[in-house]
Protein backbone atom coordinates (compact mmCIF):
# COMPACT_ATOMS: atom_id res chain seq x y z
CA UNK A 1 0.00 0.00 0.00
CA UNK A 2 0.87 3.81 -0.31
CA UNK A 3 2.29 4.97 3.08
CA UNK A 4 1.36 8.68 3.62
CA UNK A 5 2.56 11.14 6.46
CA UNK A 6 0.18 14.30 6.79
CA UNK A 7 1.22 17.30 6.46
CA UNK A 8 1.49 20.09 9.05
CA UNK A 9 -2.16 21.65 9.78
CA UNK A 10 -0.62 25.39 8.77
CA UNK A 11 0.33 23.96 5.42
CA UNK A 12 -2.62 22.60 4.95
CA UNK A 13 -4.66 25.39 5.99
CA UNK A 14 -2.25 27.68 3.86
CA UNK A 15 -3.71 26.24 0.73
CA UNK A 16 -6.95 26.19 1.71
CA UNK A 17 -7.26 29.50 2.60
CA UNK A 18 -8.05 31.83 -0.68
CA UNK A 19 -11.63 29.12 -0.13
CA UNK A 20 -14.78 29.47 2.24
CA UNK A 21 -16.58 25.70 1.27
CA UNK A 22 -14.15 22.99 0.99
CA UNK A 23 -14.95 19.61 0.58
CA UNK A 24 -12.66 16.98 3.03
CA UNK A 25 -12.22 13.60 1.40
CA UNK A 26 -10.98 10.77 2.87
CA UNK A 27 -9.78 7.80 0.83
CA UNK A 28 -10.27 3.85 1.76
CA UNK A 29 -8.11 2.94 -0.62
CA UNK A 30 -4.96 1.65 1.28
CA UNK A 31 -6.18 0.61 5.08
CA UNK A 32 -3.14 1.59 6.72
CA UNK A 33 -2.83 4.40 8.06
CA UNK A 34 -6.42 5.17 8.38
CA UNK A 35 -7.20 8.77 6.34
CA UNK A 36 -10.73 7.70 6.27
CA UNK A 37 -14.18 9.57 7.27
CA UNK A 38 -13.07 9.61 10.67
CA UNK A 39 -9.51 11.75 9.68
CA UNK A 40 -11.59 13.59 7.19
CA UNK A 41 -13.92 14.70 9.78
CA UNK A 42 -11.12 15.75 12.62
CA UNK A 43 -9.22 17.52 9.89
CA UNK A 44 -11.97 19.66 8.67
CA UNK A 45 -12.96 20.55 11.91
CA UNK A 46 -9.49 21.73 12.87
CA UNK A 47 -9.05 23.81 9.65
CA UNK A 48 -12.47 25.20 10.45
CA UNK A 49 -11.36 26.12 14.46
CA UNK A 50 -8.18 27.74 13.14
CA UNK A 51 -10.06 29.48 10.45
CA UNK A 52 -12.38 31.06 13.29
CA UNK A 53 -9.45 32.00 15.22
CA UNK A 54 -8.46 34.62 12.10
CA UNK A 55 -12.27 35.35 12.25
CA UNK A 56 -13.05 33.59 9.23
CA UNK A 57 -16.10 31.32 8.37
CA UNK A 58 -15.47 27.66 7.12
CA UNK A 59 -17.75 25.43 5.49
CA UNK A 60 -17.16 21.95 5.68
CA UNK A 61 -18.12 18.12 4.41
CA UNK A 62 -16.32 15.74 5.18
CA UNK A 63 -16.70 12.45 2.65
CA UNK A 64 -15.10 9.21 2.02
CA UNK A 65 -14.02 7.67 -0.68
CA UNK A 66 -13.31 3.62 -1.18
CA UNK A 67 -10.33 4.27 -3.79
CA UNK A 68 -9.78 7.83 -4.96
CA UNK A 69 -7.10 6.09 -7.26
CA UNK A 70 -10.21 4.76 -9.49
CA UNK A 71 -11.33 7.16 -11.58
CA UNK A 72 -14.97 5.66 -11.91
CA UNK A 73 -15.62 5.05 -8.17
CA UNK A 74 -14.05 8.67 -7.23
CA UNK A 75 -16.25 10.36 -10.12
CA UNK A 76 -19.55 8.43 -8.81
CA UNK A 77 -18.92 9.34 -5.12
CA UNK A 78 -17.87 13.04 -5.53
CA UNK A 79 -20.03 14.32 -8.43
CA UNK A 80 -22.74 15.56 -6.34
CA UNK A 81 -21.21 17.85 -4.18
CA UNK A 82 -18.61 19.56 -5.80
CA UNK A 83 -21.21 21.85 -7.15
CA UNK A 84 -21.20 22.97 -3.30
CA UNK A 85 -17.75 23.54 -2.88
CA UNK A 86 -14.66 25.82 -3.63
CA UNK A 87 -12.30 23.50 -3.49
CA UNK A 88 -11.21 19.75 -2.27
CA UNK A 89 -8.96 18.40 0.63
CA UNK A 90 -7.88 14.93 -0.71
CA UNK A 91 -6.75 12.26 2.44
CA UNK A 92 -5.47 10.00 -0.61
CA UNK A 93 -2.15 9.95 -1.40
CA UNK A 94 -0.28 11.89 -4.31
CA UNK A 95 -2.57 9.16 -7.08
CA UNK A 96 -5.75 10.11 -5.09
CA UNK A 97 -4.99 14.11 -5.32
CA UNK A 98 -4.15 13.87 -9.14
CA UNK A 99 -6.86 11.52 -10.04
CA UNK A 100 -9.33 13.73 -8.51
CA UNK A 101 -8.05 17.14 -10.13
CA UNK A 102 -7.89 14.77 -13.46
CA UNK A 103 -11.98 14.29 -13.26
CA UNK A 104 -12.92 17.34 -11.52
CA UNK A 105 -11.16 20.17 -13.64
CA UNK A 106 -13.22 22.90 -12.41
CA UNK A 107 -12.13 22.74 -9.21
CA UNK A 108 -8.74 22.22 -7.41
CA UNK A 109 -8.35 19.07 -5.35
CA UNK A 110 -5.29 20.05 -2.38
CA UNK A 111 -3.38 17.32 -0.92
CA UNK A 112 -3.86 16.96 3.09
CA UNK A 113 -1.03 14.09 2.77
CA UNK A 114 2.71 13.60 1.78
CA UNK A 115 3.30 10.03 0.11
CA UNK A 116 6.37 8.50 1.35
CA UNK A 117 6.54 5.16 0.03
CA UNK A 118 4.98 1.53 -1.05
CA UNK A 119 5.39 -0.03 1.82
CA UNK A 120 4.11 -2.79 3.82
CA UNK A 121 2.89 -3.48 7.46
CA UNK A 122 4.34 -5.40 10.09
CA UNK A 123 1.93 -6.42 12.56
CA UNK A 124 3.04 -5.98 15.92
CA UNK A 125 5.60 -3.80 14.88
CA UNK A 126 5.31 -0.01 15.26
CA UNK A 127 6.18 0.74 11.59
CA UNK A 128 5.58 0.36 7.85
CA UNK A 129 8.99 -0.29 6.03
CA UNK A 130 9.70 -0.30 2.13
CA UNK A 131 10.34 -3.67 0.84
CA UNK A 132 10.25 -2.73 -3.11
CA UNK A 133 10.75 1.33 -5.14
CA UNK A 134 8.66 -0.28 -7.69
CA UNK A 135 11.47 0.06 -10.24
CA UNK A 136 10.19 -1.68 -13.24
CA UNK A 137 12.90 -4.66 -13.25
CA UNK A 138 12.39 -6.77 -10.68
CA UNK A 139 15.87 -8.34 -8.73
CA UNK A 140 14.31 -9.93 -5.91
CA UNK A 141 14.83 -13.44 -7.67
CA UNK A 142 18.55 -13.15 -7.43
CA UNK A 143 18.45 -11.49 -3.81
CA UNK A 144 16.86 -13.76 -1.65
CA UNK A 145 13.96 -11.76 -2.02
CA UNK A 146 15.39 -8.72 0.03
CA UNK A 147 15.32 -5.63 -2.59
CA UNK A 148 18.99 -3.97 -2.69
CA UNK A 149 16.88 -1.08 -4.29
CA UNK A 150 14.64 -0.34 -1.61
CA UNK A 151 16.98 -1.94 1.04
CA UNK A 152 19.79 -0.46 0.34
CA UNK A 153 20.58 3.57 1.25
CA UNK A 154 22.69 3.58 -1.91
CA UNK A 155 20.63 1.30 -4.20
CA UNK A 156 23.27 -0.97 -4.66
CA UNK A 157 23.36 -3.73 -7.32
CA UNK A 158 26.52 -5.01 -5.97
CA UNK A 159 26.74 -4.45 -2.39
CA UNK A 160 27.59 -3.97 0.52
CA UNK A 161 29.13 -0.99 0.13
CA UNK A 162 32.31 -0.63 2.95
CA UNK A 163 29.96 1.44 5.57
CA UNK A 164 27.86 -1.51 7.17
CA UNK A 165 28.90 -1.85 10.77
CA UNK A 166 28.00 -5.36 12.63
CA UNK A 167 25.31 -5.68 9.09
CA UNK A 168 23.92 -1.81 10.07
CA UNK A 169 23.71 1.17 7.08
CA UNK A 170 25.89 4.30 7.74
CA UNK A 171 23.02 5.79 6.93
CA UNK A 172 20.77 6.45 9.77
CA UNK A 173 22.95 6.08 12.39
CA UNK A 174 23.86 2.33 12.13
CA UNK A 175 20.30 1.51 13.31
CA UNK A 176 18.86 -0.03 9.99
CA UNK A 177 19.73 -3.20 8.38
CA UNK A 178 22.27 -3.45 5.58
CA UNK A 179 20.17 -5.03 3.30
CA UNK A 180 23.07 -6.42 1.29
CA UNK A 181 24.68 -7.96 4.69
CA UNK A 182 20.75 -9.61 5.06
CA UNK A 183 20.96 -11.08 1.33
CA UNK A 184 24.42 -12.47 1.93
CA UNK A 185 22.94 -14.13 5.27
CA UNK A 186 19.88 -15.48 3.44
CA UNK A 187 21.56 -16.84 0.21
CA UNK A 188 23.93 -18.30 2.47
CA UNK A 189 21.03 -20.07 4.74
CA UNK A 190 19.77 -21.63 1.35
CA UNK A 191 23.63 -22.46 -0.07
CA UNK A 192 22.93 -19.57 -2.93
CA UNK A 193 26.22 -17.50 -2.30
CA UNK A 194 26.53 -17.87 -6.27
CA UNK A 195 23.80 -15.71 -6.51
CA UNK A 196 25.90 -13.77 -4.43
CA UNK A 197 28.88 -13.72 -6.28
CA UNK A 198 27.11 -12.52 -9.37
CA UNK A 199 28.26 -9.37 -11.04
CA UNK A 200 24.98 -7.39 -11.80
CA UNK A 201 25.27 -4.67 -14.72
CA UNK A 202 24.40 -1.23 -14.93
CA UNK A 203 20.37 -1.28 -14.87
CA UNK A 204 18.08 0.61 -17.34
CA UNK A 205 16.82 3.12 -14.75
CA UNK A 206 14.69 4.38 -18.16
CA UNK A 207 12.30 1.92 -16.53
CA UNK A 208 12.33 4.25 -13.76
CA UNK A 209 11.50 7.85 -15.18
CA UNK A 210 8.67 9.33 -15.06
CA UNK A 211 5.90 9.36 -16.32
CA UNK A 212 5.43 6.02 -16.68
CA UNK A 213 2.33 4.48 -18.73
CA UNK A 214 1.27 0.44 -19.48
CA UNK A 215 -1.48 -0.52 -21.56
CA UNK A 216 -4.25 -1.86 -19.47
CA UNK A 217 -6.07 -3.58 -22.33
CA UNK A 218 -4.27 -4.42 -26.01
CA UNK A 219 -6.56 -5.84 -28.23
CA UNK A 220 -6.20 -9.57 -29.16
CA UNK A 221 -7.01 -10.87 -32.24
CA UNK A 222 -6.41 -14.06 -34.51
CA UNK A 223 -5.50 -12.78 -37.55
CA UNK A 224 -1.90 -12.45 -38.09
CA UNK A 225 -0.77 -8.51 -37.24
CA UNK A 226 1.70 -6.68 -39.02
CA UNK A 227 4.94 -6.31 -36.27
CA UNK A 228 4.94 -3.07 -35.04
CA UNK A 229 8.15 -1.68 -33.81
CA UNK A 230 7.95 -1.47 -29.70
CA UNK A 231 7.87 2.08 -27.96
CA UNK A 232 7.55 3.02 -24.46
CA UNK B 1 40.79 -10.78 -14.03
CA UNK B 2 42.07 -8.79 -16.57
CA UNK B 3 45.66 -8.74 -17.79
CA UNK B 4 46.14 -4.88 -18.69
CA UNK B 5 49.09 -3.14 -18.85
CA UNK B 6 50.50 -1.10 -15.81
CA UNK B 7 49.64 2.45 -17.16
CA UNK B 8 50.65 4.61 -13.82
CA UNK B 9 53.95 4.50 -12.12
CA UNK B 10 52.10 2.86 -9.05
CA UNK B 11 51.85 -0.15 -11.10
CA UNK B 12 54.51 -0.15 -12.63
CA UNK B 13 56.44 -0.10 -9.30
CA UNK B 14 53.89 -2.58 -7.46
CA UNK B 15 54.87 -5.10 -10.72
CA UNK B 16 58.74 -4.57 -10.68
CA UNK B 17 58.38 -6.43 -7.14
CA UNK B 18 58.96 -3.09 -4.76
CA UNK B 19 56.91 -2.52 -1.67
CA UNK B 20 55.16 0.72 -1.99
CA UNK B 21 53.40 3.34 0.06
CA UNK B 22 50.78 5.75 -1.60
CA UNK B 23 50.04 9.01 0.38
CA UNK B 24 46.99 10.85 0.86
CA UNK B 25 45.76 14.46 0.01
CA UNK B 26 42.38 16.14 0.86
CA UNK B 27 40.72 19.10 -1.24
CA UNK B 28 38.23 20.60 1.57
CA UNK B 29 35.70 23.58 0.56
CA UNK B 30 38.71 25.25 -0.75
CA UNK B 31 39.45 27.60 -4.01
CA UNK B 32 42.99 28.03 -2.70
CA UNK B 33 44.96 24.46 -3.05
CA UNK B 34 47.86 25.22 -1.89
CA UNK B 35 47.75 23.15 1.09
CA UNK B 36 47.61 20.29 -1.13
CA UNK B 37 50.12 20.89 -3.26
CA UNK B 38 52.72 21.90 -0.07
CA UNK B 39 51.61 18.08 1.26
CA UNK B 40 52.03 16.51 -2.02
CA UNK B 41 55.76 18.59 -2.25
CA UNK B 42 56.71 16.84 1.30
CA UNK B 43 55.52 13.77 0.42
CA UNK B 44 58.09 13.81 -2.79
CA UNK B 45 60.78 15.08 -0.79
CA UNK B 46 61.01 11.89 0.75
CA UNK B 47 61.01 9.77 -2.02
CA UNK B 48 59.13 6.71 -0.65
CA UNK B 49 55.32 7.81 -1.45
CA UNK B 50 54.87 6.71 -5.42
CA UNK B 51 51.56 8.17 -5.59
CA UNK B 52 48.95 9.89 -3.51
CA UNK B 53 44.98 9.49 -3.41
CA UNK B 54 43.15 12.61 -3.73
CA UNK B 55 39.98 12.59 -1.91
CA UNK B 56 36.10 12.93 -3.72
CA UNK B 57 34.16 14.79 -1.03
CA UNK B 58 34.86 12.20 2.01
CA UNK B 59 32.04 11.93 4.19
CA UNK B 60 29.74 13.33 1.89
CA UNK B 61 31.23 17.04 1.78
CA UNK B 62 30.95 19.59 -1.00
CA UNK B 63 34.19 19.59 -1.19
CA UNK B 64 36.37 20.96 -4.32
CA UNK B 65 36.68 18.71 -7.05
CA UNK B 66 39.12 15.21 -6.87
CA UNK B 67 40.17 15.72 -10.98
CA UNK B 68 41.77 19.76 -10.65
CA UNK B 69 43.91 18.61 -7.35
CA UNK B 70 45.13 16.17 -9.37
CA UNK B 71 45.99 17.33 -12.45
CA UNK B 72 47.55 19.85 -10.37
CA UNK B 73 49.94 17.74 -8.21
CA UNK B 74 51.21 15.63 -11.08
CA UNK B 75 51.67 19.21 -13.31
CA UNK B 76 53.43 21.01 -10.40
CA UNK B 77 54.83 18.73 -8.01
CA UNK B 78 55.59 15.80 -10.26
CA UNK B 79 54.24 13.32 -7.65
CA UNK B 80 51.58 10.81 -9.45
CA UNK B 81 47.80 11.07 -7.94
CA UNK B 82 45.62 8.02 -7.15
CA UNK B 83 42.22 9.54 -8.62
CA UNK B 84 39.45 8.95 -6.04
CA UNK B 85 35.80 9.03 -7.88
CA UNK B 86 32.85 8.27 -6.06
CA UNK B 87 29.17 7.13 -7.57
CA UNK B 88 27.41 9.07 -5.18
CA UNK B 89 27.19 12.47 -7.28
CA UNK B 90 27.02 11.66 -11.25
CA UNK B 91 25.80 9.57 -13.21
CA UNK B 92 27.09 6.85 -15.89
CA UNK B 93 27.14 10.00 -18.52
CA UNK B 94 29.21 12.54 -16.43
CA UNK B 95 31.07 9.96 -14.96
CA UNK B 96 32.19 9.10 -18.39
CA UNK B 97 32.86 12.45 -19.31
CA UNK B 98 34.99 12.96 -16.02
CA UNK B 99 37.39 10.15 -16.60
CA UNK B 100 37.71 10.92 -20.37
CA UNK B 101 38.58 14.39 -19.05
CA UNK B 102 41.13 13.15 -16.15
CA UNK B 103 42.89 10.71 -18.89
CA UNK B 104 43.49 13.64 -21.30
CA UNK B 105 44.89 15.43 -18.73
CA UNK B 106 47.04 12.79 -18.21
CA UNK B 107 45.81 11.23 -14.99
CA UNK B 108 46.41 7.23 -14.75
CA UNK B 109 45.12 5.96 -11.56
CA UNK B 110 41.87 5.78 -10.76
CA UNK B 111 39.96 4.81 -7.37
CA UNK B 112 36.42 3.55 -7.83
CA UNK B 113 34.55 4.30 -4.99
CA UNK B 114 31.07 4.21 -3.33
CA UNK B 115 31.45 7.35 -1.41
CA UNK B 116 30.04 8.53 1.46
CA UNK B 117 26.44 9.14 1.67
CA UNK B 118 24.95 12.57 1.06
CA UNK B 119 23.05 12.31 3.84
CA UNK B 120 26.43 12.37 6.04
CA UNK B 121 27.45 15.48 4.85
CA UNK B 122 26.84 19.11 5.05
CA UNK B 123 24.14 18.70 2.06
CA UNK B 124 22.08 16.35 3.63
CA UNK B 125 19.17 17.14 1.89
CA UNK B 126 21.00 16.51 -1.96
CA UNK B 127 19.63 13.67 -4.32
CA UNK B 128 22.38 11.29 -4.05
CA UNK B 129 22.88 9.62 -7.49
CA UNK B 130 24.12 6.03 -7.33
CA UNK B 131 23.21 5.65 -11.15
CA UNK B 132 26.16 3.05 -10.95
CA UNK B 133 27.94 1.26 -8.27
CA UNK B 134 31.61 1.22 -7.51
CA UNK B 135 32.00 -2.28 -9.41
CA UNK B 136 30.17 -0.80 -12.53
CA UNK B 137 32.25 2.13 -12.49
CA UNK B 138 35.10 -0.31 -12.67
CA UNK B 139 33.31 -1.92 -15.29
CA UNK B 140 32.65 1.35 -17.45
CA UNK B 141 36.16 2.24 -16.69
CA UNK B 142 37.29 -1.33 -18.06
CA UNK B 143 35.20 -0.62 -21.18
CA UNK B 144 37.05 2.57 -21.96
CA UNK B 145 40.65 1.39 -21.26
CA UNK B 146 40.59 -2.19 -22.55
CA UNK B 147 37.63 -1.74 -25.90
CA UNK B 148 37.97 2.04 -26.19
CA UNK B 149 34.21 2.47 -25.68
CA UNK B 150 31.28 3.78 -23.19
CA UNK B 151 29.16 1.51 -21.60
CA UNK B 152 26.83 0.89 -24.60
CA UNK B 153 29.11 0.40 -26.99
CA UNK B 154 29.82 3.76 -28.90
CA UNK B 155 33.76 3.84 -29.43
CA UNK B 156 35.69 6.51 -28.00
CA UNK B 157 37.41 8.82 -31.18
CA UNK B 158 40.77 9.08 -31.16
CA UNK B 159 42.36 6.50 -29.01
CA UNK B 160 41.82 4.40 -26.09
CA UNK B 161 42.12 6.23 -22.20
CA UNK B 162 45.19 4.97 -20.62
CA UNK B 163 43.96 4.32 -17.10
CA UNK B 164 44.96 2.04 -14.04
CA UNK B 165 41.88 1.38 -11.67
CA UNK B 166 42.03 0.52 -7.84
CA UNK B 167 38.95 -0.87 -5.73
CA UNK B 168 38.32 -0.73 -1.70
CA UNK B 169 38.03 -2.93 0.80
CA UNK B 170 37.34 -2.10 4.49
CA UNK B 171 39.38 -5.31 7.06
CA UNK B 172 37.23 -3.59 9.63
CA UNK B 173 33.96 -5.54 8.02
CA UNK B 174 32.08 -7.58 10.40
CA UNK B 175 30.62 -9.77 8.67
CA UNK B 176 33.80 -10.17 6.72
CA UNK B 177 32.53 -13.03 4.24
CA UNK B 178 29.94 -10.42 2.45
CA UNK B 179 32.91 -7.89 1.92
CA UNK B 180 35.71 -10.49 0.46
CA UNK B 181 32.77 -11.87 -1.88
CA UNK B 182 32.62 -8.24 -3.10
CA UNK B 183 35.88 -7.77 -3.95
CA UNK B 184 35.84 -10.68 -6.19
CA UNK B 185 33.19 -8.96 -8.63
CA UNK B 186 35.73 -6.01 -8.66
CA UNK B 187 38.15 -8.21 -9.34
CA UNK B 188 36.52 -9.83 -11.97
CA UNK B 189 35.13 -6.65 -13.74
CA UNK B 190 38.73 -5.34 -14.55
CA UNK B 191 40.48 -3.99 -10.99
CA UNK B 192 44.24 -3.64 -11.25
CA UNK B 193 44.81 -3.00 -7.30
CA UNK B 194 43.37 -2.90 -3.62
CA UNK B 195 44.00 -0.33 -0.96
CA UNK B 196 42.38 -1.34 1.96
CA UNK B 197 40.24 1.02 4.62
CA UNK B 198 42.62 1.76 7.49
CA UNK B 199 43.93 -1.25 10.10
CA UNK B 200 45.06 -0.50 13.50
CA UNK B 201 45.30 -4.45 14.69
CA UNK B 202 47.68 -6.01 12.50
CA UNK B 203 46.66 -9.76 13.64
CA UNK B 204 43.22 -9.04 11.97
CA UNK B 205 45.14 -7.49 9.12
CA UNK B 206 47.23 -10.28 8.16
CA UNK B 207 43.96 -12.50 7.88
CA UNK B 208 42.35 -10.10 5.90
CA UNK B 209 45.37 -9.97 3.63
CA UNK B 210 45.21 -13.72 3.43
CA UNK B 211 41.95 -13.71 2.45
CA UNK B 212 42.21 -11.31 -0.38
CA UNK B 213 44.93 -13.67 -1.53
CA UNK B 214 42.89 -15.89 -3.45
CA UNK B 215 41.99 -12.82 -5.95
CA UNK B 216 45.98 -12.30 -7.31
CA UNK B 217 45.39 -8.98 -6.93
CA UNK B 218 47.90 -6.12 -5.48
CA UNK B 219 46.67 -5.05 -2.34
CA UNK B 220 47.73 -1.92 -0.45
CA UNK B 221 47.24 -1.96 3.19
CA UNK B 222 45.72 1.52 4.35
CA UNK B 223 47.35 2.54 7.80
CA UNK B 224 46.32 6.01 9.81
CA UNK B 225 49.00 7.28 11.59
CA UNK B 226 47.46 10.12 13.82
CA UNK B 227 49.15 13.09 14.86
CA UNK B 228 47.08 14.48 17.79
CA UNK B 229 44.72 12.77 20.56
CA UNK B 230 41.47 14.50 19.41
CA UNK B 231 41.98 12.73 16.44
CA UNK B 232 42.41 9.64 18.07
CA UNK B 233 39.65 10.41 19.59
CA UNK B 234 37.21 11.09 16.84
CA UNK B 235 38.05 7.43 15.26
CA UNK B 236 37.16 5.96 18.46
CA UNK B 237 34.50 8.00 19.17
CA UNK B 238 32.79 8.22 15.75
CA UNK B 239 33.56 6.16 13.52
CA UNK B 240 31.69 2.52 14.27
CA UNK B 241 33.60 -0.51 13.70
CA UNK B 242 37.33 1.24 13.96
CA UNK B 243 38.87 0.64 17.43
CA UNK B 244 42.40 2.76 18.00
CA UNK B 245 44.56 0.64 20.58
CA UNK B 246 44.09 1.88 24.25
CA UNK B 247 47.87 1.84 24.85
CA UNK B 248 48.27 3.96 21.54
CA UNK B 249 45.31 5.85 22.14
CA UNK B 250 46.12 6.72 26.06
CA UNK B 251 49.60 7.51 24.97
CA UNK B 252 48.46 10.15 22.67
CA UNK B 253 46.40 11.44 25.75
CA UNK B 254 49.04 11.79 27.56
CA UNK B 255 50.88 14.23 25.17
CA UNK B 256 48.11 16.40 25.08
CA UNK B 257 49.66 17.64 28.79
CA UNK B 258 53.07 18.94 27.05
CA UNK B 259 53.45 22.64 26.88
CA UNK B 260 56.20 23.20 24.55
CA UNK B 261 55.29 22.26 20.67
CA UNK B 262 58.55 20.99 19.87
CA UNK B 263 58.75 18.56 22.56
CA UNK B 264 54.72 17.66 21.87
CA UNK B 265 55.26 17.00 18.02
CA UNK B 266 58.67 14.80 18.95
CA UNK B 267 56.66 12.67 21.71
CA UNK B 268 53.52 12.23 18.99
CA UNK B 269 55.77 11.08 16.74
CA UNK B 270 57.79 8.55 18.52
CA UNK B 271 54.18 6.85 19.31
CA UNK B 272 53.56 6.99 16.11
CA UNK B 273 56.36 5.19 14.79
CA UNK B 274 56.97 2.73 17.99
CA UNK B 275 53.37 1.64 16.73
CA UNK B 276 53.62 1.81 13.11
CA UNK B 277 57.64 1.02 12.12
CA UNK B 278 57.28 -2.84 13.54
CA UNK B 279 53.30 -2.79 12.00
CA UNK B 280 54.63 -2.18 8.74
CA UNK B 281 57.64 -4.42 9.33
CA UNK B 282 55.19 -7.16 10.14
CA UNK B 283 53.39 -7.10 7.02
CA UNK B 284 55.91 -6.68 4.88
CA UNK B 285 57.73 -9.75 5.76
CA UNK B 286 54.90 -12.26 7.07
CA UNK B 287 51.78 -11.13 3.82
CA UNK B 288 51.59 -10.59 0.19
CA UNK B 289 50.59 -7.02 0.53
CA UNK B 290 52.21 -5.06 -2.77
CA UNK B 291 52.61 -1.60 0.05
CA UNK B 292 51.06 0.60 2.48
CA UNK B 293 48.03 2.98 2.01
CA UNK B 294 49.61 5.86 4.37
CA UNK B 295 46.33 7.79 4.82
CA UNK B 296 48.07 10.08 7.01
CA UNK B 297 46.20 13.55 5.67
CA UNK B 298 48.65 16.61 6.78
CA UNK B 299 51.01 14.85 8.96
CA UNK B 300 54.04 14.61 5.76
CA UNK B 301 57.05 15.07 8.66
CA UNK B 302 56.44 11.07 9.77
CA UNK B 303 56.96 9.70 6.28
CA UNK B 304 60.77 10.39 6.65
CA UNK B 305 60.93 8.60 9.33
CA UNK B 306 58.30 6.02 9.19
CA UNK B 307 59.66 4.90 5.85
CA UNK B 308 63.35 5.39 6.03
CA UNK B 309 64.16 1.55 6.78
CA UNK B 310 61.77 0.47 3.82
Amino acid sequence: MIITKQKDIEEIYEMTKPYSKILVAGCDGCCQPPRSINEAKVLAQMLELKARSEGRDLKWKAITVLRQCDDRIAATTLRPFIEEYDAIVSLACGLGVGMLNRIFPTILTFPAQNSMFGGAENNGENYFVEYCETCGDCLLGVTGGICPMAGCAKNLSNGPCGGQVEGKCEVGGYIHDCAWVKIWERLKKFNRLDLFTIYRPPRNYYLWSSPRYIHIYEPISNEEEPKKEEKI
Amino acid sequence: MVNRPAFSNLLKTIREGKFVFTGELEPEKDFDLNHVLHSAEEMKKTGKIVAANVTDGPQGDAYTCSMVPCYLVQEKVGLEAIWQMTVRDRNRIALFGDILGGAILGLKNLLALTGDHSALGDHQNARAVYDLDSTQLIDLVSKMVDDGTDLEGNEIKGGKPQLNVGCAANPNSNPREPEILKVGRKVEVGADFIQTQTSFDVDDAKEFLKELERYNIPVLLGLFPIKNYGIAWYFNEYIPGVSVPKDFLDALKKTKKIKDKKEKYATIDKINLDFYEPFIKEIKKTTKAAGIHCMAVHYERLFEPLFKDF
